[in-house]
């Protein structure tokens, strides 16, 4: 199932939430859409849904008009950031629900249905809850079975909203692996929201990155890390050292004095320089197009991070290999292996 | 776990409770009961049948628990839907329309049942119409049945309304996505939900009709065998002098409604048994 998205606008008043929003997803894609809180994804989701209205704009599943059909009859699977499960009813139950609302003409026998409901509940590893009500499982095990939930149905398309939001870092950790596996397993077209670039860059064959309800960048994980469209993006995914320049005189200059770094093709005027912390290469003082000095030093697992006054007012953090002898106190000479400038 | 948990609790005062709660709930209520209870002895078993088994009796008996198990049924279904539009949607005037159904609470029940009887009389601004359409209201037990209405709505609406906010409303959206009508998500997860909550307004409302006295015999025209209720017929026979025969109307009351609420208890303990704590 292929999904179209075309200038898609929704305004709750005066905000607005999806400001002019394209998209296409592939069959069989596993699709994270990633944004700070407000960015308009989760909105985005419950739009393809059919939970939520756009105010214009254009849905289709595999080129026919999905805005025309209501959520009930997208065929369309939702799993639900806090899992929305039927209390009241067992697990074997919640997870045969889509199968049991079914109009009668379509609908499965009695047979068919427990077996269904046993597949799914296998597939999700979690047959032996069948019996238990959903406040007897831990949170991990209710996200399951909502999953296994809207899979039951079939459904050409699954989306889940923030799936993994609520559970502790652990399970989060345990439950993306499980989802990627999933998804290969079934191969249904998936889009999953998350403000989380770990989860989204780990989990998804594809990125959109959404903010202030506009997609800023959309590229495998690869792209939007390696090579950020736009500042935004910079800054959001992965950690940034962010630093206010101008460029004037085909010269980048930060503060009153001009770098040793290359301004060919660049708006002149003020702009941002963006350098991953791994990305600042340490030397000795005059050796980089940054002077700095050492003011503290935290070993981080396989890095160490230090703390640099630059000669110009900033403080960064740069991350440098343990084995470099890096001291409070040290002047040094930084270079950014690589880098990014955006104007404004 | 439990046994050190009842030894060790972080605030004492079990005994000091217990105690307060028995001797109260006994001056209370328990010996007045146990006092119609004596009463009632002062009757032979034969006169006991033979009061009961009177037509007027009977029938008075017929009225006030059939008429107020109908207006609770009536009110259980009203109450719902009115709940239901006061908790999930917000449109202007709310908050006054949520005041208005507390009014049966406060209003003295003769001012209820005059302000009744005063519009269902065949002059009034509801009964006129309704005579036209050949329904007499005021003074029948219709009348009675629009009474019992009246006092019960808001047991059944302040006692869904907590449970209802607490029911989140992605469970409907996710039964909608799961392909279910509105129809279905309504019968087979909002109603079981809030079973245990409508079961309690029910009861609620039905234990106040069968109470109800005070609005009731306004409107109620009160003829014997027809439109009189149990409540009343205490009252005649005891400004009658007829002590024994108003204690053992009193005493069958008692029993038929404490037999009914028990088992509206049971039952819906039941339905929150299905429903576990989250």
């Amino acid at each position: 199932m292929t999904i179209e998205v075309r200038n898609l606008v929704k305004k709750f008043g005066s905000f607005a939430a999806l400001d002019g929003v394209d998209l296409k997803v592939d069959n069989g894609e596993l699709l994270a859409l990633l944004g700070p809180s407000g960015s308009g994804k989760t909105t985005l989701l419950r739009i393809i849904a059919g939970l939520d209205w756009p105010d214009s704009g254009e849905v289709s599943f595999n080129g026919e008009d999905a805005l025309a059909q209501g959520a009930r009859e997208r065929h369309v699977g939702f799993v639900f950031q806090h899992y929305a499960l039927f209390r009241h009813m067992t697990v074997f139950e919640n997870v045969a629900f889509g199968l049991r609302v079914q109009p009668r003409a379509v609908r499965k026998e009695e047979a068919a249905i427990r077996a269904r409901v046993k597949e799914l509940l296998d597939l999700v590893q979690l047959d032996w809850l069948a019996d238990r009500y959903p406040s007897q499982l831990s949170g991990g095990q209710r996200q399951r079975i909502a999953l296994a939930r809207a899979l039951a149905i079939e459904p050409r398309i699954l989306l889940l909203d923030e799936p993994f939001g609520a559970l502790d870092a652990k399970v989060r950790k345990e439950l993306r692996k499980w989802l990627r596996s999933l998804h290969h397993e079934i191969n249904v077209t998936s889009i999953f929201v998350t403000h989380d670039q770990e989860e989204a860059l780990e989990v998804a064959n594809r990125v959109v990155v959404m903010d202030k309800g506009r997609i800023e960048q959309i590229g495998s994980p690869d792209d939007v890390y390696e090579s950020p469209a736009t500042a935004f993006v910079h800054g959001f995914i992965g950690e940034s050292i962010e630093l206010p320049v101008r460029i004037a005189d085909g010269m980048v200059r930060f503060g009153d004095r001009p770098l040793a770094l290359a301004a060919d093709g660049l708006v002149p005027g003020a702009s941002r320089l963006f350098v991953r912390r791994h990305d600042m290469l340490v030397g000795p003082p005059g050796s980089g197009a940054f002077e700095g000095a050492v003011q503290q030093v935290r070993n981080f697992g396989p890095v160490q991070r230090a703390e640099v006054e630059l000669a110009g007012g900033e403080t960064i953090e740069i991350d440098a290999p343990r084995d470099k002898e890096l001291r409070a106190g040290d002047a040094i000479g930084l270079q950014p292996r690589r880098y990014r400038i955006f104007a404004g | 776990m439990s046994a050190i948990a009842l030894r060790r609790r972080t605030l004492p005062g079990f005994g000091l409770t217990m105690g307060l709660t028995l001797s109260w709930l006994s001056v209370i209520i328990l010996i007045p009961l146990a006092g119609l209870f004596l009463k009632s002895l002062e009757l032979s078993p034969e006169q006991f049948w033979n009061i009961l088994s009177s037509r007027r009796t009977l029938n008075a008996l017929r009225v006030s628990f059939g008429l107020a198990f109908a207006a609770a049924c009536v009110n259980l279904v009203m109450g719902s839907i009115i709940v239901w539009a006061l908790v999930r949607y917000r449109f202007p005037g709310r908050r006054l329309f949520d005041a208005i159904v507390d009014v049966p609470f406060a209003l003295p029940t003769a001012v209820a049942g005059v302000a009744l009887t005063a519009l269902f009389a065949e002059k009034g601004w509801l009964g006129a119409p309704l005579a036209a359409a050949g329904i007499k209201v005021a003074f029948t037990p219709v009348g009675i049945f629009v009474a019992m209405i009246f006092i019960g709505i808001p047991f059944v609406v302040r006692t869904v309304e907590p449970v209802l906010q607490d029911l989140d409303p992605e469970i409907e959206e996710a039964a909608g996505s799961l392909g279910a009508s509105r129809w279905q998500t309504i019968i087979r997860v909002i109603l079981p939900s809030l079973g245990p909550a409508l079961l309690t307004g029910l009861a609620l409302a039905f234990a106040r009709a069968v109470g109800e006295y005070g609005s009731v015999i306004f409107i109620a025209g009160n003829l014997p065998n027809v439109s009189e209720i149990a409540p009343l017929l205490i009252v005649i026979r005891l400004s009658e002098f007829r002590y024994a025969d108003a204690t053992a109307i009193a005493v069958v009351m008692l029993v038929v409604s404490f037999v009914i609420i028990f088992a509206v208890n049971r039952l819906q303990r039941w339905a929150q048994s299905r429903i576990p704590v989250r």
